[in-house]
């Protein structure tokens, strides 16, 4: 697999480590009162979907950049890839922001 | 008896004309007491075990495609049972002794052989690490002996014990473990399943869970509704995919694992051997072809197959521990999806709905525990209650924290 990042072009996927799904940005509140449940929720379930997928790749071997690459699971195309930072400043702040 | 040498002769004189179907293609029923979700080796298993110890016989397994279409018929057909963690090492030893008399129970040459596994160490504190293994698997009933380098030696004189990187310095060994032919065990379930009366619905996809008032009582498939008291879902690989039609998210992501298969050579490898610095293993077919594997591609995948770095790597860990096999030539690989749960461990237990049974989370282990997944799934199926080795295997045991991470990874299904 070739990852087209943002800033360096083509790269090899073993370049880069994979974290998983890319709603792993969205931490949840601690303060809240469900924080347990939510925290339960954000770190174990996983919609695990088969198709699309938003999904984080560190590019380790790199610029150690973090992308959000849009990838189809059935088949390993690529159809997007763009900075993760992009996409955590363009979201509006959440609770979760918060404790970071 | 329906297979015997005689049968052989008689039929091979006579064209072959004479050999009958092992299992019936029956219609599916408007209902069961028990569906089973999922015709792989896990699904068959229960219920040739829901039958046979439980007496269960109105039974139907729904299968998508074809028996042994599915990670049965993938895998690198390894038994073992060489766990560390109580959570896990008695459920594999239950697992193991069904193995040891699985082809008498099902009358099946499922081609069980007892050729032994060994896991080698390089360092010190491996060597620690696999004395505490040992003894754990003592402790639970199997058996296990650490050899030292001339004990390594003399089993499997091929290695590179010299490597300057990672010398082999000795090996866990378990000599009960082994290979199984994996069809002929799909095979043998579903014959020994069909036999009592369990009706075996092939190219029968279930799309859909009925759920009335929040208790399951059925399924919608590509050949109609069908209704049951109890609805086990077994389907490892695509659990995410099955339980989202009941509206559950799983503590579980899809992974592609490769396989790797060499042109057929003389006996050369004598049981499993695994490499302890990198991830390899290898075994050789009773037909030759040596059998290996190693890492998981660790991205999310439904598209069994992987790509060409990890093919790079497991052949590097091959080289570094018998460079030998550099001359033989890769004949085949293919890859099949994993249901990698957050802990490394799998699943046997009740869902949240009444009536729905949930079996998966088997990472890349599922081929050995196919016989005590069987055994236990019927269990809780037919008796409400867990199995006393399968306790720990329970859906919420992310929130109570009593997780089961051999690996110590944590939660994150690629290293596991």
């Amino acid at each position: 697999m070739l990852i087209n990042h943002p800033l360096l072009g083509l790269r090899d996927a073993s370049e880069f480590v994979y974290l998983g799904d890319a709603s792993l940005i969205d931490r949840p509140d601690a303060a809240a009162d469900n924080a347990a449940e939510a925290f339960h929720d954000y770190l174990h379930l996983r919609d695990n979907p088969a198709g699309v997928h938003r999904e984080l790749w560190y590019h380790e071997q790199g610029d150690r950049s973090w992308l959000i690459v849009t990838r189809n699971t059935l088949t390993h195309e690529i159809t997007d890839v763009e900075l993760a930072r992009d996409a955590a400043l363009r979201r509006p702040r959440t609770a979760g922001d918060a404790g970071q | 008896m329906r297979y015997s040498a005689l049968k052989v002769i008689k039929e091979g004189l006579t064209g072959n004309r004479g050999w009958r179907p092992a299992w019936r293609d029956p219609e599916p029923r408007t209902h069961y007491d028990v569906i089973i979700v999922g015709g792989g080796g896990h699904g068959l298993a229960t219920a040739h075990y829901l039958a046979s110890v439980h007496g269960i016989t109105n039974v139907a397994v729904l299968e998508k495609g074809w028996i042994g279409s599915g990670n049965i018929g993938r895998n690198t057909t390894i038994v073992r049972s060489n766990y560390l963690l109580p959570g896990n090492e008695p459920f594999y030893e239950l697992s193991m002794k069904l193995w040891e008399n699985l082809e008498q129970d099902l009358n099946y040459n499922a081609m069980m052989s007892q050729r032994g596994i060994v896991n080698l160490y390089h360092s010190d504190a491996q060597r620690d690490a696999y004395a505490r293994r040992g003894n754990a698997m003592l402790l639970a009933g199997a058996d296990a002996q650490l050899l030292d380098e001339a004990g390594i030696r003399e089993l499997c004189p091929f290695l590179d014990y010299d490597n300057a990187r990672f010398p082999i310095k000795g090996g866990l060994l378990q000599p009960r473990a082994g290979t199984a032919r994996h069809d002929a065990v799909a095979w043998g379930y579903a014959r020994g399943a069909d036999s009592r009366g369990v009706d075996i619905i092939q190219n029968c996809e279930v799309t859909g869970f009925t759920i009335d008032n929040g208790v399951c009582t059925g399924v919608d498939s590509t050949r109609g509704r069908i209704s049951a008291d109890k609805v086990a879902v077994c389907v490892a690989g695509s659990s995410g995919r099955v339980m989202e039609m009941a509206g559950m998210r799983l503590p579980i992501e899809s992974h592609v694992l490769q396989a790797f298969v060499s042109e057929g050579l003389k006996p050369i490898i004598p049981g499993v051997v695994t490499f302890g610095a990198g991830h390899f293993y290898i075994s050789q077919s009773d037909k030759g072809g040596l059998v290996f594997g190693g890492d998981i591609d660790g991205y999310n995948s439904y598209a069994q197959r992987g790509n060409l770095p990890t093919v790079e790597d497991v052949c590097e860990g091959g080289m570094a521990i018998m460079p030998m096999i550099g001359r033989a030539r890769m004949l085949r690989m293919w890859g099949g999806i994993m249901d990698m749960s957050m802990d490394g461990s799998p699943f046997i237990d009740k869902t949240s709905v009444p009536g729905l049974y949930f079996n998966g989370g088997w990472c890349y282990g599922g081929f050995k525990a196919t016989p005590a997944s069987g055994w236990c799934y019927a269990h809780l199926i037919a008796t409400g209650q867990p199995h006393e080795t399968a306790a720990a295997y329970r859906l919420d045991r992310f929130m109570s924290g009593a997780v089961i991470d051999e690996r110590g990874a944590g939660a994150q299904p690629n290293l596991h």
